[in-house]
């Protein structure tokens, strides 16, 4: 992906969460999170991602 | 419990009998081989094992009647196969409904249809509905045909104690009470099990979340037997909804309480109308129906450490508590039964040393371990216990609206056989083997001639052999020889060339298997079968 690549999704992430009505934007990331998963099939590299993402979320 | 103005046994579709206390008083206190608390199916279950074996026993239950309420209803194929070599199985098949496949909603929408492993080479089907009475009657008339059971019914056992090489019983029934000596006490005396409090023995584990409501009706309603699993459905938001299908027109809704919902309240008769009236309706059902009986059960995962305490061996709900999403309790307390049955006869007849009998309690407790593993699973997608665990839950339902492979989460997996892969009467796997059952693994089923594998198995142990040449020397009076031939289903399905052979045990476990067997090999797996030898 490039630079520019990434940004798009990370627009298109933005715009939609803020589509998303707040009590469901959770619910949003959690069927993102499967379905993205589902594709990239390697379960080994999905573990390593989710405790990547749980870092530093409180700095 | 039941509608006001019908008493606890007094049911829409099933007369239940009345049995008396023992009137000949004479000889109450002889001597028994084999006690067994509890004539419940798991009790029953385990007399007809040991009759069919040849060895006597007592059976003791306090209650005058059969279990009251249809209660566990889903009977597997690993069971059918244990009642057919109690031969007690025909009426089974002639009542109940098999069934292979199963359907979750989501909020209405189907988002899972998945079916149960079946095929033409399985004798009996992967499930069965039948009310719980229907299982006790039906072993019940197998046993009035045994004269090797003797049953006492309002008789309750009060105490156990320890004796030299057995125990001594107190019973209690309304013409009085009196001791007898047993050399050995089997525990089936269910949930409350007093034995296991008079043993100062307790169960230890997990209470989950999530509190059901199970209750009856009978309708005429059009549906086959298929269970249903509804999530979040309108008429239970945030809750789960099972239905089942058995027969006399009887359904089985389980419904699931809302936290802080009030138990006592969810099971006042109007409460459990309304709550029924409001799934009926969500299901589509328009006619008219009547309240059979209902119950409240939560989801446990509770065990003893150790199914055997001197002589006393506890099988069924006494030693395992388990989930009811798993269909497992019921199932797994008839594997008790025919376990501890075959091990003990052939130790009170001399046959093997008590050591066979240290195999019990890590083979069954075993098995109760894999189904909490599998029931904690479906118990945290049912019933989520914590935020995390809900979130992810909902997505995946969420996701299944649109993407099939989320509602695989929702599959219930309810048929894993189990191995005993760690018993110490089990044999090391021969490595040579490219597949088939590994030792410890219940034999499959597959077509042979006109029957079926299961048919050809012999009383005791069976070696199965696919054209090795191992003698005469090996048929015994707990051994029969069957010949299989190389290339057919059955050896297909034991991954087995020619010359290769198997040992079945009694209860159908695979003991050993080898690519080139000897008739010494075969000798030294029947020993360690048995605990290591004869006393
Ligand atoms: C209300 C209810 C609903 C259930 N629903 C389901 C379900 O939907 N699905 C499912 O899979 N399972 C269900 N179960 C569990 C299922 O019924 C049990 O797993 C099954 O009955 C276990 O059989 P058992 O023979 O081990 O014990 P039980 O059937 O409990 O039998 C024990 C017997 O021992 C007798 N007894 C007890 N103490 C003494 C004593 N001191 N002396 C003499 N006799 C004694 C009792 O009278 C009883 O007959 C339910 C259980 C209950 C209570």
């Amino acid at each position: 992906m490039t630079p520019g690549e990434v940004e798009t999704v990370y627009e298109a992430l933005a715009t939609t969460l803020d589509s998303v009505e707040a009590s469901r934007r959770e619910l949003f990331l959690a069927k993102l999170a499967l379905l993205l998963a589902h594709d990239i099939a390697d379960t080994g590299r999905v573990r390593r991602r989710i405790d990547e993402a749980a870092r530093n979320l409180d700095v | 419990m039941r509608p006001a103005g019908r008493a606890e046994t007094d049911s829409l579709y099933f007369d239940y009998p009345q049995f008396e206390a023992p009137a000949d008083r004479a000889r109450l206190d002889a001597p028994v081989p084999v006690a067994i608390v509890g004539a419940g199916p798991v009790g029953m279950t385990a007399a007809l094992a040991l009759a069919r074996e040849g060895v006597a026993s007592v059976l003791f239950d306090a209650k005058a009647t059969f279990n009251d309420g249809s209660r566990a209803i889903c009977i597997a194929r690993q069971s059918y196969h244990i009642l057919e070599r109690l031969g007690a199985v025909a009426p089974f098949l002639e009542k109940s409904l098999g069934w292979t496949t199963g359907r979750s909603f989501y909020r209405g929408r189907q988002i899972l249809e998945f079916e149960m492993p079946d095929s033409p080479r399985e004798k009996y089907r992967p499930m069965y509905n039948i009310e719980q009475q229907y299982i006790e009657q039906f072993l019940w008339e197998a046993i009035e045909r045994e004269p090797l059971i003797e049953t006492r019914w309002q008789s309750e056992v009060t105490g156990v104690e320890d004796m030299d090489g057995g125990v001594t019983l107190s019973v209690r029934d309304p013409h009085g009470s009196y001791r007898l000596r047993a050399d050995w006490l089997l525990a089936a005396d269910g949930a409350r099990s007093a034995v296991r409090g008079l043993r100062g023995l307790r169960l230890k584990g997990e209470n989950y979340e999530g509190r059901y409501v199970i209750a009856d009706v009978q309708m005429d309603h059009d549906y086959p037997t298929i269970r249903r699993a509804l999530f979040d459905p309108d008429c239970r938001r945030g809750g789960t909804v099972l239905v089942h299908r058995q027969p006399d027109n009887i359904w089985r809704i389980d419904y699931q309480l809302r936290d802080g919902e009030d138990e006592a309240e969810a099971i006042a008769e109007a409460n459990v109308r309304a709550s029924v009236a409001a799934v009926l309706a969500e299901l589509g059902y328009t006619g008219t129906w009547e309240l059979e009986w209902w119950s409240i059960y939560s989801a446990n995962t509770l065990a003893l450490d150790d199914y055997r305490d001197g002589r006393v061996f506890f099988i069924g709900d006494s030693a395992h508590i388990v989930p009811i999403f798993g269909v497992r309790g019921l199932n797994n307390g008839l594997a008790d039964a025919q376990n501890v049955a075959w091990k003990l006869a052939r130790v009170i007849d001399g046959k093997a040393g008590e050591a066979l009998l240290d195999s019990y309690s890590p083979e069954r407790r075993g098995a109760t371990l894999d189904v909490f593993a599998n029931a904690s699973k479906s118990a945290r997608f049912m019933t989520p216990p914590t935020p995390g665990w809900q979130l992810m839950r909902d997505a995946a339902l969420s996701l299944a609206l649109s993407h099939p492979f989320a509602g695989e989460l929702a599959n219930p997996r309810q048929m894993t056989p189990y191995t005993y892969a760690d018993s110490p009467i089990v044999s090391p796997d021969d490595p040579g083997f490219p597949s088939g059952p590994v030792p410890g693994a219940p034999l499959p089923e597959a077509r042979v001639g006109s029957g079926y594998l299961s048919d050809l198995l012999g009383p005791g142990f069976t070696l199965l052999s696919i054209g090795a040449d191992l003698g005469d020397g090996l048929v015994g009076d707990d051994l029969t020889v069957v010949a299989l031939q190389p290339g057919s289903e059955a050896a297909e399905m034991l991954g087995a060339g020619p010359g290769a052979a198997y040992l079945v045990r009694p209860d159908s476990h695979i003991a050993a298997r080898w690519m080139h067997p000897t008739p010494a090999l075969v000798r030294a797996a029947l020993q360690r079968s048995i605990g290591g030898g004869r006393r």
